[in-house]
């Protein structure tokens, strides 16, 4: 997580689910370049959220949730997309994205989550599928196959740290980049 | 479970994380070589066979590649006689005989075969 995609981080179980959600605002410069349309429906280009960057909130949210289960001690970095099936909805400006992790395997290479995205609209209240993800990360010290990584974690960094304390997790001193700066 | 139903779960697992079709899961492909498979995919073969199998496996058992990062098993790019001794102790389900010529570690991947996973696998069911 050298950028920080989420906004606030719900629910995290350890070795069993994280929750996060990602609201999106037609401030979002990417808004202003990516639109659809639907030229049978005789619909007019809508700026829309593009699935690759849905996609990084599923890895941010899968990635928070396997460095958890090793007390983000661990660089955890993507490593795989197995499979990611949209519904096909669109998710424009007003709307929610909520990410659900599910930790599927772990062990000292790497883990495994499922993902699911749902698009929440806060106007309505309604909530729809919008994803379901598979994906791989590596627990990048454990396979370096002589690859040099920086000593210090670039993935659980400050920034993460304060995603982590302002949905009201607590961080233990001894893994918290802040300390000591 | 007799080995051909073992090879048609391991032809499943290995369809679905490597992305190949069913024909070219034959059990002399090599999975690197002949089925694209990268490092990273050998953790997700392993949690896929566990998940199918319901068995528990240990990556460095099925694909023991880690001996190859050992310098006391390779020398100037080969293996060691030890190493190959070391090899063919913890790899039962492999045939090493292909391997055994030349004991290029580049060419030590080519060991992983279909037939060694289903091998692995049969063992352990």
């Amino acid at each position: 997580m050298r950028w920080t995609y989420l906004d606030v981080i719900t629910d995290l179980v350890k070795d069993e689910r994280c929750v996060a959600i990602r609201n999106i605002s037609l401030a979002e410069e990417v808004l202003h370049d990516h639109f659809a349309m639907d030229e049978q429906a005789g619909r007019r280009p809508v700026p829309v959220m593009p699935n690759t960057l849905v996609i990084e909130g599923a890895a941010q949210c899968g990635g928070i949730l396997t460095g958890h289960a090793r007390d983000f001690k661990e660089k955890v970095v993507l490593a795989k997309i197995g499979k990611a099936n949209f519904t096909g909805i669109s998710a424009g400006p007003g709307t929610t994205l909520r990410h659900t992790a599910h930790l599927d395997r772990i062990d000292g290479s790497g883990s495994a989550t499922v993902n699911t995205v749902e698009l929440i609209d806060p106007h309505t209240g309604d909530v729809q599928p919008y994803a379901e993800i598979e994906l791989m990360f590596s627990h990048v010290d454990q396979n370096r196959k002589g690859l040099a990584f920086p000593e210090h974690n670039f993935v659980f960094t400050d920034d993460f740290m304060d995603l982590l304390q302002r949905s009201g997790f607590p961080v233990d001193a001894s893994i918290d980049p802040r300390q000591g700066t | 479970m007799t080995e051909n139903e073992v090879f048609e779960k391991v032809r499943t697992v290995l369809e679905d994380a490597l992305g190949v079709d069913e024909d070219e899961v034959t059990k002399d492909a090599t999975l690197v070589g002949d089925l694209g498979a990268e490092s990273i995919d050998f953790l997700d073969i392993v949690f896929r066979l566990e998940k199918s199998f319901d068995i528990k496996i240990d990556q460095a058992e099925l694909f023991p590649d880690n001996v190859l990062n050992d310098p006391a098993y390779v020398q100037d790019g080969k293996v060691t006689d030890e190493g190959f001794a070391l090899l063919k102790e913890r790899m039962p389900h492999a045939d090493l005989d292909g391997f055994a010529d030349n004991r290029d570690v580049e060419e030590f991947s080519n060991v992983f075969t279909v037939q060694a996973v289903t091998r692995f696998i049969q063992a352990r069911v």
